[in-house]
């Protein structure tokens, strides 16, 4: 797996502390004015927040800070009280909407895998590609066994999710999610559910898929990796983004208190 | 001892009672026919239905289901063949039968359903749902497969007993294979064709059970 030093981070330069809107082009994603409450708990209040196109965007915030609900109401697994949520400029929110057509151009990849234990690696990719883009079995095999290339498990095709390590099986998942060929992934914690030793080859994974221009929203706890690969850090608290900006300078210069708190809390861990 | 072996293993009786039993295991099995593969979609539907988001759609299915399986399979058959005439609705004794069968049936293979439903995460149709799978394809490709993977020892069990409820339908004179069996005792005023009909419902319903023990003995290791 190639190392990521030869290539620079792209839109530092236009970002801004709490800045929406990147300099160049119309955001991959755009989230304005998200609202969420679960009964009288209200999770999101006020989430505002933009992608740029290739661009890689961590989200950090403690336990309940509504990181996993923000992103879940970005393909509408979660349903926003208010707000609008725009997909390559085309709003995405609002009841004319067909889900099923956006949700295919967002890929997801979930903390627990969630892979079919009763398909194999290899359909566990084209279930998607045969019954929602309609391909022909060739086609869809093709198109998985690249999908299962690029996270470099082009030989465990035939291997169900009981017979692959946790890494494995969320480099199968990242697979099913990329074989769309989504306008932006979402991940929620891909790494937490997995021993300390498999960390690095998912890492190294979403890495490459940077290289390769994929945009893409995280939510992770991993420090290191976040300072080495993302554009910009977001830090959530309380159902609020509190602060934002390139991560060196989230690291090493955090304005808002409970940024502090929580990088203090983070960094013995590094 | 002669006189057992006389009234209940008699080989002649039981030759001569051949035939008659024979097209009464016919009758059993066409109810088998009728009832399992209707029971399982009744069942399916009562299922989807009690485990709707909907409470318009729940409630009644958790009723009905509740309702059908506390009525006596009996009572139910009894009710549907002699007392619907009262309100003009006459059924030929074998609609009856697979009528009564099919309630008893939807309730009990949809609580198995429901239990195979309610036994895969809400990660796995929202997996699916994220690579823009529809809710039916996710119910048919993902959640189904698996559902039905986790209960089918259940499901078998529960074919088991609707083998075994058919008999019941002896009692409104339908021709399967206990009537037959009782009509050839009560001309032959011997048991021997009672014991034949046993040892048919044996042969017919053994080796599923003995499939099903070793199928659970497997997933238990
Ligand atoms: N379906 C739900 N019903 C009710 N409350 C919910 C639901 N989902 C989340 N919550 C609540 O919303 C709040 C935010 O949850 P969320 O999962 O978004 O936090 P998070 O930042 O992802 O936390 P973590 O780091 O633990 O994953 C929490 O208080 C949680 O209990
Ligand atoms: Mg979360």
């Amino acid at each position: 797996m190639s190392k990521t030093t030869i290539r620079p981070a792209v839109n530092k330069p236009d970002q801004q502390n709490g800045a929406t809107a990147p300099a160049k082009g119309r955001p991959t994603l755009e989230v304005i004015g998200l609202k969420k409450s679960f009964g009288t708990v209200e999770v999101l209040k006020n989430v505002s927040l933009s992608v740029a196109k290739s661009e890689m965007v961590f989200v950090l915030g403690r336990s309940g800070s509504g990181k996993s609900t923000m992103l879940r109401c970005c393909n509408r697994l979660e349903e926003p009280d208010s707000g609008d949520i725009l997909l390559e400029g085309e709003q995405i929110t609002g009841r004319g909407v067909n889900l099923d057509k956006v949700r295919r151009r967002i890929g997801m990849v979930f903390q627990s895998f969630n892979l079919y234990p009763h398909l194999d690696a290899r359909r566990n990719v084209t279930l998607a590609l045969r019954k929602v883009l309609k391909q022909s079995r060739d086609e869809a095999d093709t198109r998985a066994a690249a999908a299962l290339a690029r996270v470099g498990l082009a030989d465990k095709a035939g291997n169900y999710p009981s017979q692959l390590s946790g890494g494995q099986q969320q480099r199968v998942a990242i697979a099913r999610a990329i074989a769309l060929e989504p306008a932006v992934m979402l991940f929620d914690e891909p790494t937490s559910a997995l021993d300390p030793e498999l960390v690095g080859d998912v890492l190294g994974v979403m890495r490459e898929l940077k290289q390769d221009g994929m945009t893409m929203l995280v939510v992770s706890h991993e420090m290191a990796f976040a300072r080495e690969a993302a554009d910009r850090v977001v830090f959530m608290a309380d159902g609020h983004i509190v602060e934002q900006g390139p991560p060196e300078d989230i690291f090493t210069n955090p304005q808002h208190d409970s940024t502090r708190a929580f990088l203090s809390r983070y960094s013995y861990g590094q | 001892m002669d006189q057992l072996i006389q009234q209940f293993f008699n080989i002649d009786i039981m030759m001569r009672a051949w035939p008659t039993i024979m097209r009464g295991l016919g009758v059993t099995l066409l109810i088998c026919c009728a009832v399992i593969p209707l029971g399982l979609a009744g069942g399916l539907i009562a299922a989807l239905a009690s485990t709707a988001r909907s409470r318009w759609l729940r409630w009644p299915a958790v009723a009905l289901v509740d309702l059908f399986r506390a009525i006596p399979p009996l009572v139910l058959l009894i009710f549907v063949y002699a007392g619907l005439p009262f309100t003009g609705i006459q059924l030929s004794p074998f609609v009856a039968v697979t009528v009564a069968f099919l309630l008893n049936n939807s309730a009990y293979y949809g609580e198995v359903f429901r239990a195979g439903l309610i036994s895969i995460g809400k990660g796995q149709a929202e997996a699916a749902r994220s690579t823009g799978l529809t809710q039916r394809q996710t119910l048919v490709h993902v959640i189904l497969p698996q559902a039905i993977r986790n209960v089918l020892p259940d499901l078998i069990s529960n074919t088991v007993e609707v083998v075994k409820l058919t008999s019941l339908a002896s009692v409104v004179s339908l021709g399967e294979l206990l009537h037959a069996a009782d009509l050839a005792r009560s001309v032959t005023y011997n048991a021997s064709p009672l014991t034949l009909a046993a040892g048919v419902y044996l042969v017919l319903i053994w080796p599923v059970v003995r499939l099903l023990s070793r199928y659970q003995r497997r997933i238990s290791v």
